[in-house]
């Protein structure tokens, strides 16, 4: 106890030094953490897209393009599958509910998702949630639109504002479906998810601002006003995916290769957890050379500990010597060394915490708009525990190093140094 | 050992490697609140001779008995032990602790000797005991300042470094050249409040110099060349 309390005293003599070193031991820990809290989260964040659905099934392409697209709207589907199809698999015996997606058009650089009302009442997120309604209510009729919390937040939409719709991803003049406005009806909660920067529209008004196109272009003196679209059948030819629920999740399989071996048409059907699982293997690599890069900045930082209290043992021989001299022993020089290793890292750390937790707080907003990653300020959790105590066990690990030099100096010097 | 003798060495040999002896002592002993000056020439091994009396080192060979106890036959803890508990050092300089004030300077000797933690718990604990020497040495104002120890002049360093050898009444006093940077004046007057302390506290003083100026303060005085009497020839 004497001994940290003089190594309390001793940093404070050196307090300079002693504060660059814990500012930098406290930025490698806001690396560290910011580095993992990121990656956890978006762990989180990738895994609670989508949560209760069995299936997704879309035109035979790659598996992860499949997911990509019909969830984080992400690329384009190849082809479709047609209506008919999606009908005769919807009626499968152990098929609970479906949800039709159609994708393809955007709105002011978020994309618009045509569906129906199932798509309110069956899609979950984060393993159990439904979407909510956080103003308005859902799509009734064919031009009524449903924003996410983001699209609304960001556009400033509030029920009743009018949207136009533009034909595919890019929002210029020419593409858009200005004749057939929709209105916002309904304004979701914050899902944390894709949904949040999707405009959901119905099939039906989908199907309507296309009646007068071909091939992607406005059809030359083909024009139909919205009020004569309605007349007209909306009932859409095509959807680009469908996400599907069963009745017991030991039907998976059996729909998944009756979908697969289906022959109508070239079919996918997918589990969505299983590939979300292999997409973030996937993109794994690149978050472990992360965290890899930011643990060698926390050794950059240690190195830089030990490297000052080295330097300034030569000058602190005649202390060490004043020590012994009054009675303390060579591990308590030892101790003395390590203590002031172990104050400056975990001083570092509490820095370092501090300092995320601000960072978070400030930057979360940004971190969203710009990731689409919501982060939670929460305790750190019992990961980011362990990283903080392999910190701390680390430097005193590597203030070893200059105390047992310092130990072998009281060793060799006794009370007699000639500095 | 004579009942009075706190220091007794017989036949001591000392060197840094065991093949090269830098220090013989033949016979010694030093009767208790004894003021002893002990003089060499550089290099004759003055320092080392303190080194083997506080039981940082042990003798190669000989017998070296300390307040009745064989040195060389304590473990190196018990000799920290030991040292902590009976011995005041004080050096030629660099003496303090720099981050440590006037009194818990003085006081640094209570956080490893249980002995002297009591002695002083009698005469109503560390801060109070310190404030009494420091006050007798005439630094009652800096200790009261709590101006940072870096920032006194050498002789009230040595000074505080003298309230801490005395602190918690040590049986032995070993004091390295603590003179050498003080000027004539302060010497002496260094030298008589050091004096007055030990015999208000009843230490025996063990004074290192070159300085032979100052021997006749001494009652006693030892030259190290004579310590050692010549080894008789090999068969003879």
């Amino acid at each position: 106890m004497a001994i940290l309390a003089l190594a309390g005293k001793s940093l404070l003599n050196r307090r300079v030094t002693a504060i660059l070193l814990i500012l930098s031991i406290a930025l490698s820990v806001v690396l560290l953490l910011g580095v993992e809290r990121l990656r956890t989260q978006a762990r989180a964040g990738f895994a609670n897209t989508i949560s209760g659905t069995d299936l997704i099934v879309g035109a035979r392409t790659g598996a992860t393009a499949l997911l990509l697209h019909s969830v984080f709207r992400i690329g384009y589907a190849t082809n479709n599958v047609s209506w008919t199809s999606y009908q005769e698999l919807a009626r499968h015996p152990r098929v609970r509910w479906t949800i039709p997606l159609s994708l393809g058009d955007s709105h002011r650089g978020f994309a618009v998702l045509g569906t129906t009302a199932d798509y309110f009442r069956h899609y979950r997120y984060a393993r159990v949630r439904g979407l909510e309604l956080e103003a308005g209510a859902i799509f009734d009729d064919v031009y009524d639109a449903v924003v996410g919390a983001d699209v609304a937040r960001e556009l400033g939409y509030r029920v009743g504002q009018p949207i136009v719709v533009a034909h595919g991803a890019v929002d210029a003049g020419v593409s858009r479906h200005d004749d057939k406005p929709f209105r916002v009806v309904g304004i979701l909660g914050k899902t944390g998810t894709p949904v949040d920067r999707t405009v959901h529209v119905s099939l039906a008004g989908l199907e309507a601002i296309h009646l007068d196109w071909q091939s992607g272009m406005r059809a030359p003196g083909a024009a139909v006003s919205a009020e004569e679209a309605r007349l007209r059948d909306l009932t859409p030819r095509s959807i680009t995916a469908f996400l599907v629920g069963l009745d017991s999740r030991t039907a998976v399989f059996h729909v998944q290769r009756f979908v697969n071996d289906y022959r109508k048409e070239p079919l996918l059907a997918i589990l969505p957890g299983v590939v979300l699982q292999e997409l973030w293997e996937a993109i794994g690599v690149a978050e472990q050379a992360l965290l890899g890069v930011s643990a060698l900045v926390a050794l950059v930082g240690l190195f830089g500990m030990v490297t000052a209290l080295l330097t300034g043992l030569n000058e602190r021989r005649r202390e060490m010597a004043v020590l012994r001299s009054v009675g303390a022993r060579p591990r308590h020089v030892l101790a003395l060394v390590v203590g002031e290793a172990a104050a400056l890292a975990a001083a570092g750390i509490a820095v370092g915490v501090g300092l995320l937790y601000l960072a978070l707080f400030v930057a979360r907003g940004l971190i969203q708009t710009r990731l689409g990653l919501w982060i939670e300020i929460g305790f750190p959790s019992a990961h980011e525990w362990l990283l903080l105590a392999a910190v701390l066990l680390a430097s005193i690990v590597a203030g070893l190093w200059p105390a047992l030099r310092a130990y072998r100096y009281s060793l060799t010097d006794g009370m007699t140094v000639h500095v | 050992m004579s009942a009075a003798a706190v220091i007794e060495a017989a036949d001591v040999e000392f060197g840094w490697t065991p093949d090269q002896p830098l220090l013989r002592i033949e016979r010694l002993a030093i009767p208790a609140g004894q003021r002893v000056f002990v003089h060499g020439p550089s290099g004759s091994g003055k320092s080392s001779l303190l080194s083997l009396l506080a039981g940082v080192v042990v003798p190669q060979r000989g017998s070296l008995r300390v307040l009745g106890t064989e040195i060389s036959r304590l473990a190196g803890s018990a000799r920290d032990t030991f040292r902590a508990d009976h011995f005041g050092i004080i050096f030629q300089m660099f003496n303090l602790v720099p981050y440590l004030s006037v009194t818990e300077n003085v006081t640094l000797p209570c956080r490893f000797s249980r002995r002297r933690r009591h002695q002083v718990a009698a005469r109503g604990g560390a801060d109070r005991e310190a404030a009494r020497l420091l006050e007798h040495l005439d630094l009652g104002a800096e200790a009261r300042s709590r101006r940072a120890v870096s920032r006194l002049s050498v002789g009230q360093q040595q000074r505080v470094a003298a309230a801490r050898a005395l602190l918690g009444r040590p049986e032995i006093l070993l004091a390295d050249e603590p003179t050498s940077a003080l000027d004539a004046d302060r010497r002496e007057a260094f030298l008589r409040l050091l004096f007055r302390e030990c015999e208000s506290e009843g230490a025996t003083l063990l004074f290192v110099s070159h300085d032979r100026s100052l021997e006749g303060l001494f009652a006693r005085t030892l030259a190290l060349a004579d310590l050692a009497a010549p080894r008789p020839a090999p068969g003879a």
